[in-house]
């Protein structure tokens, strides 16, 4: 720093100069300049971004429900017809559309579960000072950097009924089904079949947030309990779980609200089919707009299931909210 | 009693390593037997019992994976708008995050809140939408379509990622800069981002990986086969050849293993910014 500013700075005359020292020598800077660059700047930081971000997100999500309440004419130059709620009371008397919820409940009850119980179960595993930790860590990891694309194909090729190797392990090496079973072209199988890749991709994630949150909880608490002669299964239960009760209810709310959103995996290994016997809320939304371009009926799909969501994520952030938050 | 124990301890480490090899074993023999497939002459893909060490291997899924169907030009156009939606994204998302960190000002908790909201929001719930309005923006069929609704998506979660990153920088560090005079723009290029490598090259991850790896924006703006990013092409060889699963997995192979290279090169980054969401939230 030049010694001239200190002689500056004990020149001051300026009163109303913010407290701090720091503050009080920016002086030879005209203070009306700085007081206006200083407050106009978080705008100028956010508009580029806030632009793009009202554009692409804030933007659709108020559109989707206006286009929810119309007959959406997709050909330019046609009105499109206000018809209210009509799309949701349609929705209410679509049979497809209450099997693609309950498919989606089913594919929810099966794989939120599944990746609690297992990523815990690996996360405890893993949680102690043991060889080639980083490695397991990789390996459980290694399913939910790959994309949903390739892993659906993956799938679809391991469950095919002909050549499948699901079906020659189970029919040929185990014989516990008597025939090669038909995986993909009936309901249930195929929901257990979606369920499967939907479990598989994701226990590395949940497996990676509980070992974290595993590693925050005090050791010695872990000890005393030991030396008071408690089992490895009661100090899960009476010291670790209580400590991490708020990230399990984190990643319960993120894997239900990810149950939601199946989509890629159904319609790359069913399609939805056969005659939308697997059809999940997403891959009927997607087909309502996209195939029959009946954009009003997607998107009141598309909204009911938005509320849904919201109101999830809220709730969870109201009840595991941690001080220090903005706002 | 002591011998005991010490035998104990090792039964329960043995007990928890079988566990783990045999967990981590379902997670790697669906990716083995796609390699194993993707080196497999076609007339052997379906083959039963199937070969787990093929016989005659070939690499010819590979060759002609990566020489028909503009294979090559599908990878490069991956590469740019990936390379492209991470440069503007990680820049518009660190400006905002400085702002929200650093700053104090008329209706900042109404932006945050907003931005929350797009954090919860799902994207595919707003793909009509998006559609309308990139057919509106004239953005269909093009890889600015792609740069411009991924640099959109990802801006919410790199922002609140970075923001907290930088409420962590010392305040003083900042106060000393100001004293020499350097204006908000200045501190933000010379202090906060230099500072902040570590989150940044976690946000880049992410938001590349996003990219590279998306799907359905793509299949709904597309249609211009010139135009195709990875994901597509191999779900249309899927479509094309529905029988030629070794192809399929040569294109996978090609498409997944740089990912993998990029997750195990950046494994700390990787686990800190998973992590952290949770954690913090």
């Amino acid at each position: 720093m030049p010694p001239n500013r200190l002689t500056d700075f004990s020149n001051s005359s300026s009163p109303s100069v913010r407290r701090s020292a720091a503050a009080l020598r920016l002086r030879e800077v005209s203070r009306s300049r700085i007081g206006f660059q200083e407050r106009a700047a978080p705008y100028l930081f956010l508009a580029p971004g806030f632009f793009l971000f009202t554009l692409v997100v804030l933007y659709p999500i108020a559109r989707a429900f206006q286009i929810s309440l119309y007959k959406w004419a997709l050909v330019p130059g046609v009105a499109s017809d206000f018809i209210g709620l009509s799309n949701y009371s349609r929705a209410i008397h679509d049979p497809i559309f209450w099997r693609a919820l309950t498919n989606t409940g089913v594919y929810m009850a099966v794989t939120v579960p599944a990746q609690i119980v297992i990523g815990m179960a690996v996360a405890v595993l893993l949680d102690a000072r043991m060889p080639a930790r980083a490695f397991f860590r990789t390996i459980y990891y290694l399913p939910v950097v790959t994309s949903w694309v390739v892993v659906s194909l993956l799938f679809r090729y391991l469950f095919l009924t002909n050549g499948g190797l699901i079906n020659w392990v189970l029919h040929d090496g185990m014989h516990v089904t008597p025939h090669n079973v038909d995986w993909l072209g009936q309901r249930w199988t195929a929901m257990a079949a979606i369920s499967v890749l939907g479990v598989w991709k994701g226990i590395g994630w949940s497996m990676i947030i509980f070992l974290a949150a595993l590693q925050t909880v005090p050791r010695d608490l872990h000890e005393a309990a030991a030396v008071d002669g408690a089992s490895a299964w009661r100090r899960f239960r009476a010291v670790s779980l209580p400590a991490i009760r708020a990230i399990v209810a984190f990643v319960f709310v993120m894997l239900v609200i990810g149950g939601f959103n199946v989509f890629i995996s159904v319609l790359l290994m069913t399609h939805g089919g056969p005659l939308d016997e697997t059809q999940v809320l997403l891959t009927y939304m997607y087909q309502q707009a996209f195939s029959f371009l009946d954009f009003g009926y997607g998107s009141a799909i598309a909204f009911t299931l938005t509320m849904i969501v919201l109101a999830l994520s809220v709730a969870q952030l109201r009840l595991f909210r941690r001080p220090g938050e903005v706002g | 009693m002591v011998v005991g124990s010490v035998r104990r301890e090792r039964a329960v480490m043995s007990a928890r390593l079988a566990l783990l090899l045999l967990g981590a074993a379902v997670m790697v023999v669906p990716f083995a037997y796609m390699l194993v497939t993707s080196f497999k002459p076609n007339a052997l893909v379906l083959e039963v019992p199937p070969q787990f060490i093929p016989h005659h291997p070939t690499s010819a899924n590979y060759v002609q994976a990566w020489t028909s169907n503009k294979f090559e030009h599908y990878f490069f156009n991956s590469l740019t708008v990936a390379a492209v939606t991470t440069a503007l994204s990680v820049l518009l998302s660190s400006m905002m995050a400085y702002a929200f960190a650093r700053f104090r000002f008329p209706g900042r908790r109404l932006l945050f809140g907003l931005l929350l909201i797009g954090l919860m929001v799902p994207t595919m719930m707003l793909i009509i939408p998006q559609f309308l309005l990139a057919k509106h923006l004239h953005l269909l069929d093009s890889l600015s379509g792609l740069v411009f609704f991924y640099t959109g998506g990802t801006l919410a979660l790199n922002t609140f990622l970075l923001r907290s990153f930088f409420q962590d920088i010392p305040r003083e560090l900042e106060e000393a800069m100001v004293v020499d005079g350097a204006g908000p723009w200045k501190r933000y290029r010379r202090l906060i981002m230099p500072l902040s490598r570590p989150a940044l090259a976690t946000v880049a991850i992410f938001s590349f990986l996003a990219s590279w790896d998306e799907f359905v924006w793509a299949l709904t703006i597309i249609n211009d086969p010139d135009k195709r990013t990875l994901p597509i092409a191999i779900a249309l060889f899927q479509g094309q050849h529905s029988t030629s699963w070794g192809l399929v997995f040569a294109a996978s192979a090609i498409a997944v293993v740089p990912v993998i290279a990029i997750f195990i090169a950046f494994q700390r980054q990787f686990v800190s910014g998973i992590t952290s969401g949770a954690l913090k939230a």
